[in-house]
């Protein structure tokens, strides 16, 4: 059993192993970081930065790209969803 | 009988003049070298305002104002039409003094504005800095998007007969004829010449005393921050740094679209052609910006840019015949507010091509007063 941390998205709070990224986490759970100008859902691409489609507001930064940050117990993600 | 009429440049000032002209029955051809809007119109910020710069100035931005409201209920929304108003931002006491007396000046003349305190200040925009002394706020400016307003006013020319012929250079023009780069050579019983700084250029015979001078300006815009940014804000010394002769400056400019990202400016640099983003200068003008709005520094610039406002000596406009020349226009020289000040200069225009009575004085925007620049060259 790997160990678990506990991250809260949009108010929910899931137990998500530890060391993954967020925009993974999010996969995990089928979840949308975003939605794009025109209302569909968009989901990560790259996974390494470059293609800006996993962004959400993460601790209350908005456009943060998920595939770059990694969660941790507490972290606070807010979806477009 | 109404002449045809040839409009050589499709920017914002070319297209509603051809849109004016075509309203009014006349058969209209533009003439646009690249593709509508690809000049100092696509680079433009799109601040519909009042001035209080001079009594000219004026006039003519109020009179465009009300023309522009008039057409809000019917293009509000394919213009991302955003009635947010301006905030003229006091530093200090003394800009603050400079803000009451704008705001007096403007009531005088009946367009409304409200004063704002410290506190009112960051009541309506919580972003900015504490220890800003206040500001002005003008509820009646507007935003709107220039290439989407040049893309209406040519559909409504063409709805009125007008043709476009966009990829078509002009290579010089004098009364009543035009001569493209191709040879082809088009008569019209009158010609407005629209081509911003290349206007000079294009007159087969010279104007003497005509200068345009070439205001170079940097442009950032945001990701979306719906809500982070309620007016266009402008530093209230604005005036002081986009007419002063320093070969450089910047100042506080910012704008929110309806996308809800967030437009900065400004910069103005009289002393180069260079048409690429230059990092020094960008690096001070969002500094400046930063100083205003410090929270701007965790907001995400996705693209940069430069245009070149073309300005005269004088900083008015260039609207009205050519002296010695008949059946020759010029529409010209708006420097920073030529989307502001378009319908108003297309009314001018339209006025003295057909002998109507003109909306305003047109005097002080008339082309014979370039003999005296000559001096200042």
């Amino acid at each position: 059993m790997p160990e678990m941390v506990r991250l809260v998205v949009d108010g929910l709070e899931l137990q998500v192993p530890a060391g993954i990224t967020v925009a993974a986490a999010l996969l995990n759970r089928r979840l949308v970081a975003r939605r794009s100008v025109g209302g569909e859902p968009r989901a990560p691409l790259c996974g390494m930065g470059s293609c800006f489609e996993c962004r959400a507001t993460v601790d209350g930064r908005p456009h943060t790209r998920t595939c770059m940050v990694r969660v941790r117990n507490g972290l606070d993600v807010r979806t477009d969803d | 009988m109404l002449p045809d009429v040839i409009v050589v440049g499709a920017g914002i000032v070319g297209a509603a003049v051809a849109e004016a002209l075509a309203v009014a029955g006349c058969r209209v051809r533009v003439l646009e070298s690249a593709w509508p809007g690809s000049g100092s119109t696509g680079a433009a910020m799109g601040h519909l305002l009042v001035l209080d710069d001079s009594e000219a100035q004026w006039r003519l931005t109020r009179l465009s104002r009300d023309l522009w409201d008039a057409r809000a209920d019917q293009w509000g929304a394919a213009l991302e039409w955003e009635s947010c108003g301006t905030v003229w931002v006091a530093a200090d006491g003394e800009e603050l003094e400079l803000a009451r007396r704008r705001g007096a000046w403007f009531a005088e003349r009946g367009v409304a504005s409200e004063l704002l305190d410290q506190v009112a200040l960051r009541a309506a925009e919580p972003n900015l800095a504490a220890g800003l002394a206040g500001g002005l706020r003008v509820p009646g400016d507007s935003v709107i998007y220039p290439p989407a307003a040049v893309r209406l006013l040519l559909e409504g020319a063409v709805r009125h007969g007008a043709t476009i012929a966009a990829g078509t250079p002009v290579k010089r023009a004098g009364g009543g004829w035009v001569e493209l780069t191709n040879g082809d050579r088009l008569p019209a019983g009158a010609v407005i010449i629209a081509a911003g700084l290349a206007t000079p250029e294009l007159l087969a015979t010279p104007v003497e005393g005509l200068a345009l001078i070439p205001k170079k300006g940097h442009l950032a815009i945001t990701d979306r921050y719906p809500g982070w940014l309620r007016h266009q804000l402008v530093e209230l010394s604005y005036l002081k740094s986009a007419h002063g002769s320093a070969p450089s400056s910047v100042a506080f400019n910012v704008q929110p679209r309806a996308t809800g990202q967030i437009l900065i400016g400004s910069s103005r640099q009289l002393d180069t052609l260079d048409p690429t983003v230059e990092p020094a200068t960008l690096s001070r003008m969002l500094a400046r910006a930063a100083t205003y709005l410090p929270r701007l520094e965790t907001l995400t610039i996705l693209r940069t840019w430069v245009g070149f406002r073309p300005a005269t000596p004088d900083n008015l406009p260039l609207i009205g015949p050519v002296p010695g020349q008949p059946r020759l226009w010029l529409a010209t020289g708006h420097e920073g507010i030529g989307v502001a000040t378009a319908l108003g200069t297309a009314a001018l225009i339209r006025a003295s091509v057909l002998g109507e009575a003109p909306p305003l004085d047109p005097t002080p925007y008339a082309v014979d007063r370039v003999v005296g620049w000559m001096a200042h060259a």
